[in-house]
C-alpha cells in the first residue's frame, strides 16, 4: 500500500523506524499546546490603537471603512455606502443573530434576503467573527449563520464588525476561535482587502474573481 | 503532455535571449518584485528572526514527517474528509481521475497548483473526457496557449498585453470583432465574466495547498484573486493536491510561515485570501462541497530525506529566489524546461525527474548567492546546486568538452608555479595585444563573452603578482 511505502521511505531517510512512544507523546503534547512562535511587536498596542491600526491597514489594502456609534446606525451606513457607489440596495445577508437583531426597517428601501449568495447576487452583508489589526485582516469561520459564498461570490462585500472583536495578532484571533467555536469549522477565510490580480504584466488590478469592493462597517461598541 | 526540455537548457536559454517579447516582459517586471519585497521587509523589524523561525518549524516538521503525516490523516478522516496516499505521479493522476469519475464530473475548475503542473493533471483529465478549467488568471491564459507556467507565482510572467488579447480573440469565439482590449482592466473583466459561469457549472474543484496542518487536518491556500475559494466552495467535490512536504504541525506554526510567505513572494504583508479548509460541508452549512479529498503526493520527496537535498523540502514556493536571480532575469522560466524554474527549480528538478534529464540546470548559476540571501526558510541554494554539479561530474553526465576543460584547468590549478607562469604570460600577452584599444571585441575561445560585450585587456600584472608586491610594501621596514 502506498501509505506504507511513503512512510517507510521517510523513515529510511531519517534512519529510524516509527517514532518511539515517548517522542510521539512529546509531539502530541506540542500539538495540544500549539505554542506561539515569534509575534511581531507592531500590534502590541492599547485596544483603541489596535482598532486604528486595523482601519489604517484595511485602507492600505484598498478596502473602505465607515465607523458608526452603534447598531442602529448600521442600516444607514450600508444604504449610504451603496448610494455613493451607485449600487442598488438589494442585499443578500448572513442569517446571523447579531445582524438579525439590527432594525433594518429604518431604511425601507433596502431589499434584504437572508442566506447564501447565488451567482446573481451583487451585494452581500457578512458578519465578521474577528479582525486582526496586524494586517487589516477579517476572519470569517463558516457556519450556518455565516455562509462562505457571501465572502467570494458577490461584486461588493459589506462586513459588519464590532470594534470589540478587533485583536492585535493572528494568534489572538485563533485563540478566540478555539475558545468560542472549538474544533475547526469547515472553512475559515482570512480576508485582507478586495480581490485583485497582478497576472497581466505584473500590474495590480482590483476585482479579479472575488469582490471588487470590500467595505467594513465598524460598530464602536465601547470596549 | 509537456516533455521536460531541461537537458536542452543551453539552447533554450539562447533562444530566450533572442526573444524580444520575452525580453520586454522580463525588463518590465524584473525589478518590481524586488522593490516590493524590500519594502515589505523594511516594514517589519522582526523579519530576519521570522526567517529563522520559519526554517526551524520546517526542520522540526521534516525530522518527524512520518508522525505528522499520520496525525494529519487521522484529523482529516475525523472531519469527514479522505486522504489518498500516492507514491508517484501515476498513482496521483489515477486517484484524481477516479474521484472525478465517481462524481460523474464533466467539468473541473482548478486553482493554481504547482503539484498539478508536476502531475500534468489537466492532460490526464482531458484524455479521459473531463474538461479542466484553470481559473487563476495567469494559469487561464497559459492553458489557452498550451504552455507551462514560466514562474511559480506569476505563471504568465513572460507575456505582454498583445499576447493576452491574441489568446482571448482566438479562443473566446463569441467576442465581437470591435471589442476593445485597450487596458488591462478590459482583459480582467473578460476573464472574470467568462470564468464566472465555469465556476458555477463545475462538478469538481481542484486546488493545491500551501500548507497542511497536522493539528486540525486543514489544508491552506493563499490567493489574491479569490479564484481558489470559488473553486473549492461551489462544486460538489473539492480535491486538494498536496505534496508531503507541505505539512506543518499547528495553526500557530502555519501562521508564522504565512508571515514570511506573502512578503517574500509579492511584497504584500498578507495575501488577500488565506483560507483554511477542514473536511466537507457540515450539518446546517448553507454552502461548501459535499466531499473533501486530499491527494497526498510523494513523487520523489521522501527520497530526498536524509540526503544533502533534504533542506530543499523546506521550500514554501514563494519565488523570491527566481525574482532575485540574474540568470532567471535574463532567460525567464521556460528555458529551465519543466515545471519549476529559477534556483529552486535548479535544485528540485534533478531530484524529481533525475540528474540525467536536469543535471545541467544547476550550472545555470553565477553563484552570486542572492537566492539564499532572500529565501524565507534559508535554503542554502548555491550549496545544493554545487552538490548537483559534483554528482553530474561524478556520473560523467557533463559534456566531454566541459569535462576535458575542467580536467585541464584542474591539472594547472593544482600546480601553483605553472598556474602563475601561464596566467602571467596570458596577462602580459593580452595586455600587449590590446594596448591600443584597451579592450577586445572578439577573442578565440571567449565568443560567449565577446558576443554581447567587450573583453577588457589586462592592464599590468596578474592579481597574484600585485598582491605579493603590495604585501611586501606594507611590511614594516
Amino acid at each position: 500500500m502506498s501509505k506504507d511505502a511513503v512512510l517507510n521511505a521517510i523513515r529510511r531517510g531519517l534512519r529510524r523506524g516509527a517514532l518511539p512512544d515517548d517522542q510521539a507523546a512529546m509531539l502530541r503534547g506540542r500539538l495540544e499546546q500549539h505554542p506561539r512562535q515569534l509575534i511581531p511587536a507592531r500590534s502590541r498596542l492599547p485596544h483603541g490603537e489596535q482598532v486604528d491600526l486595523f482601519v489604517a491597514n484595511v485602507e492600505k489594502e484598498f478596502g473602505t471603512i465607515t465607523r458608526v456609534a452603534d447598531d442602529g446606525a448600521v442600516p444607514g451606513a450600508v444604504a449610504d455606502y451603496l448610494a455613493a457607489q451607485n449600487l442598488p440596495g438589494v442585499l443578500v445577508m448572513a442569517p446571523h443573530p447579531a445582524l438579525r437583531a439590527i432594525d433594518w426597517s429604518v431604511r425601507p428601501l433596502l431589499e434584504i434576503r437572508e442566506g447564501r449568495a447565488e451567482g446573481t447576487d451583487m451585494v452581500s452583508v457578512q458578519h465578521a467573527f474577528a479582525a486582526i489589526a496586524e494586517t487589516g485582516t477579517l476572519m470569517f469561520p463558516s457556519a450556518a449563520e455565516r455562509p462562505t459564498t457571501l465572502n467570494i461570490l458577490t461584486d461588493t462585500e459589506i462586513v459588519v464588525l464590532r470594534a470589540s472583536r478587533v485583536v492585535g495578532a493572528y494568534e489572538e484571533a485563533w485563540d478566540l476561535l478555539r475558545s468560542e467555536i472549538g474544533a475547526m469549522p469547515r472553512n475559515v477565510m482570512l480576508v485582507t482587502g478586495p480581490s485583485r490580480s497582478a497576472d497581466i504584466e505584473q500590474a495590480l488590478e482590483l476585482g479579479a474573481h472575488g469582490p471588487r469592493r470590500l467595505h467594513v462597517v465598524l460598530v464602536e461598541d465601547g470596549v | 503532455m509537456h516533455v521536460a526540455t531541461s537537458s536542452a537548457f543551453k539552447e533554450n536559454a539562447h533562444r530566450a535571449l533572442g526573444d524580444s517579447g520575452l525580453q520586454r516582459a522580463l525588463a518590465r517586471s524584473g525589478s518590481s518584485f524586488i522593490a516590493r519585497r524590500a519594502a515589505a521587509v523594511a516594514n517589519l523589524p522582526e523579519f530576519e528572526r521570522l526567517r529563522d523561525t520559519a526554517r526551524d518549524i520546517k526542520n522540526h516538521t521534516l525530522a518527524h514527517l512520518d508522525f505528522y503525516l499520520e496525525t494529519y490523516e487521522a484529523k482529516v478522516l475525523a472531519s469527514g474528509g479522505q486522504v489518498h496516499w500516492c507514491a508517484d505521479a501515476d498513482e496521483a493522476r489515477a486517484a484524481v481521475l477516479a474521484i472525478c469519475q465517481k462524481a460523474g464530473a464533466r467539468t473541473v475548475t482548478k486553482g493554481k497548483s504547482m503539484v498539478g503542473e508536476e502531475l500534468a493533471i489537466n492532460e490526464h483529465l482531458e484524455r479521459n473526457g473531463i474538461e479542466p478549467v484553470e481559473t487563476d488568471l495567469g494559469e487561464y491564459i497559459i492553458q489557452l496557449r498550451h504552455e507551462l507556467p514560466s514562474h511559480i507565482i506569476a505563471p504568465a510572467f513572460h507575456l505582454n498585453m498583445e499576447d493576452w488579447e491574441e489568446a482571448f480573440r482566438k479562443s473566446h469565439t463569441d467576442l465581437p470583432a470591435d471589442r476593445v482590449f485597450a487596458e488591462r482592466r478590459d482583459i480582467l473583466t473578460e476573464a472574470r465574466t467568462k470564468l464566472r459561469s465555469r465556476f458555477l457549472a463545475a462538478d469538481v474543484g481542484i486546488t493545491g495547498a500551501n500548507f497542511l496542518i497536522a493539528e486540525t487536518g486543514s489544508s491552506v491556500i493563499v490567493t489574491n484573486e479569490g479564484n481558489g475559494d470559488l473553486t473549492q466552495t461551489l462544486p460538489r467535490v473539492h480535491i486538494v493536491l498536496a505534496s508531503i512536504e507541505k505539512m506543518v504541525p499547528t495553526i500557530e506554526d502555519c501562521t508564522s510561515l504565512l508571515r514570511v510567505l506573502a512578503r517574500s513572494a509579492t511584497g504584500q504583508d498578507f495575501s488577500v485570501y488565506t483560507t483554511f479548509s477542514t473536511g466537507a460541508r457540515r450539518p446546517g452549512d448553507p454552502d461548501g462541497p459535499e466531499a473533501y479529498h486530499v491527494v497526498l503526493v510523494d513523487n520523489g520527496r521522501s527520497a530526498m530525506i536524509g540526503t544533502e537535498f533534504q533542506e530543499m523540502l523546506r521550500c514554501i514556493r514563494c519565488a523570491a529566489c527566481m525574482n532575485h536571480c540574474p540568470v532567471y532575469g535574463a532567460v525567464g522560466g521556460h528555458a529551465y524546461g519543466w515545471v519549476y524554474p529559477g534556483p529552486m527549480g535548479a535544485v528540485l528538478t534533478p531530484s524529481l525527474i533525475g540528474v540525467k534529464q536536469a543535471g545541467h540546470l544547476p550550472n545555470a548559476s553565477t553563484f552570486c548567492g542572492k537566492c539564499e540571501s532572500v529565501c524565507p526558510v534559508r535554503i542554502p541554494l548555491p550549496k545544493l546546486m554545487r552538490h548537483w554539479r559534483e554528482r553530474e561530474f561524478e556520473r560523467h553526465l557533463s559534456p566531454a568538452s566541459v569535462r576535458w576543460n575542467l580536467g585541464l584547468w584542474g591539472f594547472v590549478a593544482r600546480r601553483p608555479a605553472l598556474y602563475r607562469l601561464m596566467t602571467r604570460a596570458a596577462a602580459l600577452g593580452l595586455g600587449w595585444l590590446g594596448r591600443k584599444r584597451g579592450r577586445f571585441s572578439r577573442m578565440p575561445l571567449a565568443g560567449g563573452w565577446t558576443e554581447a560585450r567587450d573583453l577588457p585587456a589586462p592592464e599590468g600584472d596578474t592579481f597574484f603578482a600585485r598582491y605579493a608586491r603590495e604585501q611586501r610594501s606594507r611590511m614594516p621596514s
